[in-house]
């Protein structure tokens, strides 16, 4: 196995896609502002009714990147899925600046674990599924997903078919394709949870070098501490199921981030704090499965 | 637009996920399209490597796919050979061969007929019933079975009736289209569409109904519309069960055409067939016979061939 491409880049340089200002110029400023009051959500009636997500409080500023972590099975899919309009809150009140949420819009920008690409569109034409969808023109679809292949390096592969790419390389289209929309909010549930560590490593560095040009809001499901601490600005841990906040942790460590941050103290103690209270959460996930 | 980057070949062997990487440089790396690129043409299984001789080429081919070529053209002679003994020597056992022209009475029967314009005139009108019974089957079928696999309540209407009207014969039709259709010729065509019908509808709702959820979902939060999702996800996500269903029904097509032709009509290759036995041309019945199963062979592999484009994503490897 060959290491030296994995190794930190020597110079790092900026980003580079074309039409920066026009890019600048679309992206608004302060938006993406979430807000999730006394979220509960609970499936099924009456008798069978089972409560996933409890009591969940969380406001995200815009531009901010929040990572939301816990154990399997927590809820953490559902509070992202009522975010994005999939799922309606069974009490509470979920709302993206100002507005509430009721039903999916291009204004959330989603990127799936894996397979929802379409596979019968090229990888442009998938880029530019949501640009024509709001009301582009097939040709300025067309260029807005070139510049958004290029942002996520794959303009080589524009005309390729989704299933002749390997699971990293669809999920960066996947986030091009979020990214097209000019989302005020990304919303990104375990994205690179289905690919092998490296290739994760190589997306999550990516996505954070994208992210720095953006700035969007971004909100991140993961069950992974390394990868919260690393990308987030703030890690919210969610307790077993029933889903409730039980801390919400903010990550002062400097950007750019690189590999170095996993062998800072700062990263560490953070890290240790994120692992005890998982530790703790499943446990007690384990004792009520038991117990059941 | 790509920048020629350090052409690291160690970059090329990592495969395409780090060889595309853009962490460093920002830049998608000019080998990425060469690394991808190699394993599809090496994939080209013609293409012959120029240092192999020529004789050793040709016994790669017949290694590869000349033999079951081979075999299958042995297959047929050997069955045409064995008629031509049966017939030549009127067997008589089991089988009865007593009747039955020989192949090469009815290989010279058949160069006859191909300079009769009549024999046109029936090949012309069976491909013309197909024609028009088939394009409305699969209007209607392609259209009656994303409806059904869309709204619960449409599909609870239908298939009832289908599932009571599917397993009944075409020739089971044949008295009832007479009695309720004005003429011959729209009762035979009646008879081809409802062959053709069937399948086109349950392999349409088996595509819809397979649609995966999440891909719908996908579509609905990049601000797809229901029609929207319709023609970008629903109908091309049923695209393979739709022309699987379209060739079953090209084929079904024809079974019923000839149960129509037989009974009813004055032209047509199932009618052709059939008169010829009434008028002991016996060498016609296997012209005819052999005519329909060309046709029907040929109209299958053309709808098949016609699909292909629409269904590139599922098999192609490389670009569009
Ligand atoms: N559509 C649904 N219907 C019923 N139960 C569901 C549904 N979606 C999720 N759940 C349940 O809610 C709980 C939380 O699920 P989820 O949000 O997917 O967890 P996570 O993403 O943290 O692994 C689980 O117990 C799961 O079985
Ligand atoms: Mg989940």
């Amino acid at each position: 196995m060959e290491t030296s491409s994995l190794e930190k880049p020597q110079a790092r340089t900026v980003l580079r896609y074309p039409s920066t200002d026009t890019l600048r110029r679309r992206q608004q400023h302060n938006r993406g502002h979430v807000s999730i009051a006394d979220l509960s959500i609970r499936f099924g009636q009456d008798a069978n009714a089972h409560i996933a997500v409890q009591n969940f409080n969380l406001t995200i500023e815009p531009g901010e990147f929040v990572c939301l972590l816990g154990p399997s099975g927590c809820g953490k899919s559902t509070v992202m899925n009522a975010l994005a309009g999939f799922i309606k809150a069974s009490q509470g009140n979920v709302q993206l600046d100002g507005k509430t949420v009721e039903k999916p819009g291009p204004d959330r920008g989603m990127v799936f674990q894996q397979h929802s690409l379409l596979p019968w569109k090229t990888v442009l034409e998938n880029v530019a599924f949501g640009p024509l969808m709001t009301g582009a023109t097939k040709s300025q679809a067309e260029s807005l997903a070139r510049t958004f292949l290029e942002v996520v390096g794959l303009s080589a592969y524009a005309e390729r078919f989704p299933n002749t790419l390997s699971g990293g390389m669809q999920q960066r289209v996947g986030i091009a394709r979020a990214l097209a929309n000019y989302p005020s909010v990304l919303l990104m549930d375990e994205p690179f949870g289905a690919l092998d560590a490296q290739t994760r490593h190589m997306m999550q560095e990516n996505l954070l070098e994208i992210w720095s040009e953006f700035r969007n809001t971004v909100l991140f499901v993961t069950h992974d501490i390394d990868e919260a601490v690393y990308l987030a600005d703030r890690v919210i841990v969610m307790s077993a199921a029933p889903g409730r906040l039980i801390e919400d942790i903010r990550i002062d460590l400097p950007r750019p981030r690189t590999e170095d941050v996993y062998s800072d103290p700062a990263f560490i103690s953070i890290k240790q704090r994120c692992l005890k209270l998982i530790r703790d959460e499943t446990m007690k996930a384990f004792a009520q499965q038991n117990q059941a | 637009m790509r920048t020629k980057a350090t052409p690291a070949p160690a970059l090329v062997l990592q495969g395409d996920e780090i060889a595309a990487g853009f962490t460093t440089s920002g830049r998608p790396h000019a080998a990425a399209d060469t690394a991808a690129a190699m394993p599809i043409n090496s994939a080209n299984d013609s293409a012959i490597p120029a240092l192999h001789s020529r004789p050793a080429a040709i016994k790669k081919w017949f290694q590869q796919k000349g033999r079951h070529i081979a075999v299958r053209i042995f297959a047929i002679i050997l069955a045409a050979g064995l008629w031509q003994a049966a017939s030549a020597n009127e067997w008589n056992f089991l089988l009865n061969f007593e009747n039955i022209p020989t192949p090469v009475t009815v290989g010279n029967e058949f160069v006859e007929q191909l300079q009769n314009p009549t024999f046109y005139t029936h090949l012309g009108v069976s491909i013309k019933r197909i024609l028009i019974a088939y394009v409305l089957a699969a209007l209607l079928g392609i259209f009656l079975g994303v409806l059904m696999g869309r709204y619960a309540v449409v599909e609870d209407i239908f298939i009832p009736y289908i599932e009571i009207l599917r397993p009944i014969p075409a020739v089971a039709w044949i008295p009832l289209s007479i009695l309720m259709l004005p003429t011959e010729e729209s009762s035979i065509i009646f008879i081809t569409f409802l062959g053709a019908l069937f399948p086109i509808v349950l392999n349409t709702l088996h595509g819809v109904e397979q649609t995966p959820s999440t891909l719908v979902r996908a579509a609905r939060s990049f601000g797809a519309s229901d029609r929207a999702i319709l023609w970008h996800v629903i109908i091309p996500g049923a695209m393979p069960s739709i022309v699987a269903g379209l060739a079953i029904g090209m084929g079904v097509a024809w079974f019923s055409l000839l149960a129509g032709e037989i009974i009813s009509g004055q032209y047509g290759i199932g009618y052709f067939t059939w008169t010829s036995y009434q008028m002991v041309e016996y060498p016609h019945i296997i012209i005819g016979m052999l005519m329909i199963g060309a046709l029907g062979t040929t109209s299958t592999a053309l709808v098949k061939l016609a699909a292909k484009p629409l269904l590139r994503w599922q098999s192609d490897k490389g670009s569009r």
